[in-house]
């Protein structure tokens, strides 16, 4: 049995102009220790992926189908103090900006302390020590003064060291890593993620890495999804998919990259943006920024085909397969 | 710390300049002390004369030299109506109406901080739309509508509370006269703090479940349901605390505001406090006494706004009191 379990999940906002869906058909699962990798442009639906794994999302969001199962139970049934004991404890979550992160009144040590206590019976004082152990596990310099310092005393980079020690406070099974270094400085960003990578890989750990950064995601992970208007449009084996994309938005994606661009080839960022949830166009999403479009595009939603190892939902793809079963009949 | 109040004491001096020459300055548009200071039958000589003797003819700026020189000794001059100093009388009330304020503070962060929680946790609850509602009617309605209402129900239909006045006082600190020490006292305060906070709670209620709406919506809170800590500790410590922070700065200078409300709603209970004095003092044309309370009232915003800035420092790590 996996250790998560995302299986049809479907999440919708009740906006004013009526339901959208922001998240559709999301199948996926994720091993003990594994690192699964999202990306996609702004708008893909990653957070709100994220933050509905714990059940978290707010309102207007709900979850309207589907199952989040871990450890074999599905999340959506439990009692919400069941769910606390999960949240923080057995998955926890590193949000994006640490600025915003840390409640900007309560010092460090104080919203370290809590969320021992919340989960483990045990006395204050042995909760800070274990506090103190884990912002020394993050390399913070003189970590005794920091448990009694407000967020504002602190840096960026010292300030999400703080809340990867929060997510690794409980030694969860799973942490769900929001771009935990998009908002940091460019010269601390390498040091904090390989901070955090290497932090989950000693205490086995499972990650999902939700970035922009296709680099990171094809140096660190062993399997990627790529999302687009809210669905997995790809995933599979990190390798197979970098090596020989097959969306054509994935190929997009690979292309505008410069470390993946061939010497003297041009840079190609995918023409137009991605829509807005209430805008999303029939059939395949991408369509209209498609180079590849073909008519069945416009009109039907294209499902998810077994190539390899992957799987990618793409109607060019789909009969590139069929084409190359029947070849193999004949 | 110490430069904080050494910034707060220069504005304090500026403000208080201000006031004094502003109240000062109305003065001379008043009317004509000499009126109620004399009786009719002074002739217009001996008037001038007294006027001489008073410095009423002398040049503004003389007068105000004159006025300020003495005022920094705490000498505002002598009430035209009670022949004593008029600081004396005024502080003499100061009790009744400070009392008053502070049983309406009381009552408005009683009420406004559940309410103003409960609603922002909760909007589509039916109670919070009640509480929202309600809110919308308490702010339109005058104070003296609401005064008179509570005196109709509750003393007159159905007699549980006195209608005026303060009641039995007793002496505390040797120069206050205080009525929170009996139950005759206590009951006499009811209906007028009531009154006073009715124009405040609503606003307040209000301005708590805006402030608390935005902190939920806020990433800290965010992260810290997903820490997996109680709803209880989020809402009454993550969020409140934040919540509070501008509404002690509002909150500060309204309840300043509320010293100056004080009149209308002293005035419909007969109660014995500064408000009402002033009042009187403006019907007799009691220059001094006028000036007097336009001072004492500047100096206690003066003194609250600074207890706003300290407790805020208090509450907000982020704000050093050195000041900016
Ligand atoms: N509370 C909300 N109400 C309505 N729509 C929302 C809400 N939160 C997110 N959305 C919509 O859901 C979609 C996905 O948003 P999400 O934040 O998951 O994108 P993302 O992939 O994380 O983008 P980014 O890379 O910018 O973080 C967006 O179109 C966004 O407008
Ligand atoms: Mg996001």
């Amino acid at each position: 049995m996996a250790l998560l379990e995302v299986k049809d999940l479907e999440v919708c906002f009740g906006l004013r102009s009526g339901a959208v869906k922001a998240l559709r058909e999301i199948n996926f699962s994720l091993e003990r220790g594994e690192r699964l990798g999202i990306v996609g442009e702004s708008g893909a639906g990653k957070s709100v992926l994220g933050f509905s794994i714990l059940n978290l999302i707010s309102r207007p969001g709900y979850i309207s189908k589907g199952a989040v199962n871990f450890e074999g139970q599905n999340l959506a049934d439990l009692k919400p103090h069941q769910l606390r004991e999960i949240r923080g404890n057995r998955i926890s979550m590193i949000f994006q900006d640490p600025m915003m992160t840390l409640n900007p009144v309560l010092t460090i040590g104080q919203q370290m302390v809590e969320c021992l206590l919340a989960h483990r019976k045990m006395r204050e004082s042995d909760a800070r020590k274990i506090a103190l152990q884990k912002l020394q596990q993050v390399q913070i310099p003189s970590p005794e003064t920091r448990l009694d310092q407000y967020p504002h005393e602190l840096s960026g980079g010292m300030r999400q060291r703080i809340v990867i020690a929060i997510g690794l406070l409980l030694d969860p099974d799973v942490i769900i890593a929001d771009e935990p270094t998009t908002a940091l400085d460019v010269t601390i960003q390498a040091e904090i993620m390989d901070l955090m990578l290497n932090l989950c890989e000693q205490n086995n750990v499972a990650l999902i890495l939700i970035t922009h950064d296709l680099g990171v995601v094809s140096e660190v992970t062993q399997n990627m999804m790529v999302m687009y208007a809210g669905r997995v449009i790809e995933r599979g084996p990190t390798k197979e998919i970098i090596n020989d994309p097959q969306h054509p938005y994935t190929q997009g994606l690979m292309n505008a990259l410069p470390q993946m661009a061939q010497a003297g080839q041009k840079l190609n960022q995918i023409k137009g943006a991605m829509p807005p949830l209430q805008r999303i166009p029939t059939g395949c999403a991408f369509n209209p920024r498609c180079e590849y479009v073909m008519e069945i595009c416009r009109h039907n939603l294209p499902d998810s085909t077994v190539s390899g190892n992957c799987r990618v939902a793409c109607h060019m793809v789909a009969e590139m397969k069929r084409e190359q079963a029947m070849g193999d009949e004949v | 710390m110490i430069a904080f109040f050494i910034k707060r004491f220069f504005q304090a001096v500026v403000v208080m300049f201000v006031i004094s020459l502003i109240s000062f300055s109305i003065q001379d548009n008043l009317g004509d002390p000499l009126r109620e200071l004399v009786g009719q039958a002074v002739s217009e000589e001996e008037r001038q004369a007294l006027r001489d003797e008073m410095g009423l003819n002398d040049p503004f700026l003389v007068q105000y030299v004159r006025f300020a020189k003495n005022a920094l000794q705490g000498d505002l001059g002598e009430s035209y109506f009670f022949k004593e100093p008029a600081l004396e009388v005024i502080l003499n009330k100061f009790p009744a109406t400070l009392e008053l304020v502070i049983g309406a503070t009381f009552i408005i962060v009683l009420f406004s901080v559940p309410l103003g929680v409960y609603s922002a946790i909760k909007p589509q609850s039916v109670f919070s739309k009640a509480v929202m509602g309600f809110s919308i009617v308490g702010i339109s309605i005058p104070v003296f509508l609401t005064a008179i209402g509570l005196i109709y129900l509750f003393s007159i239909e159905l007699g549980w509370m006195p209608s005026y006045g303060r009641g039995e006082t007793v002496e505390i600190l040797g120069f206050w006269e205080s009525g929170f020490f009996t139950q005759d006292g206590l009951e006499h305060l009811i209906l007028p703090c009531f009154t006073l906070a009715s124009i405040m709670l609503p606003l307040f209620i209000r301005l708590i479940r805006a402030e608390m709406m935005e902190v939920l919506q806020s990433e800290y809170v965010k992260f810290a349901w997903a820490k997996g800590i109680s709803p209880r500790r989020i809402y009454f410590l993550h969020a409140l605390k934040n919540t509070m922070l501008p509404v002690i700065t509002v909150g500060g200078v309204q309840i300043g505001t509320m010293v100056a409300y004080t009149i209308l709603t002293e005035t419909v209970f007969q109660w014995p406090g500064m408000g009402f004095l002033f009042l009187e003092a403006v019907n007799r044309v009691d220059t001094p006494l006028i000036v007097a309370y336009l001072i004492v009232v500047g100096a206690i915003f003066v003194v609250t706004n600074t207890l706003v800035d300290l407790i805020y420092g208090l509450v907000n790590p982020t704000v050093k009191l050195a000041g900016r």
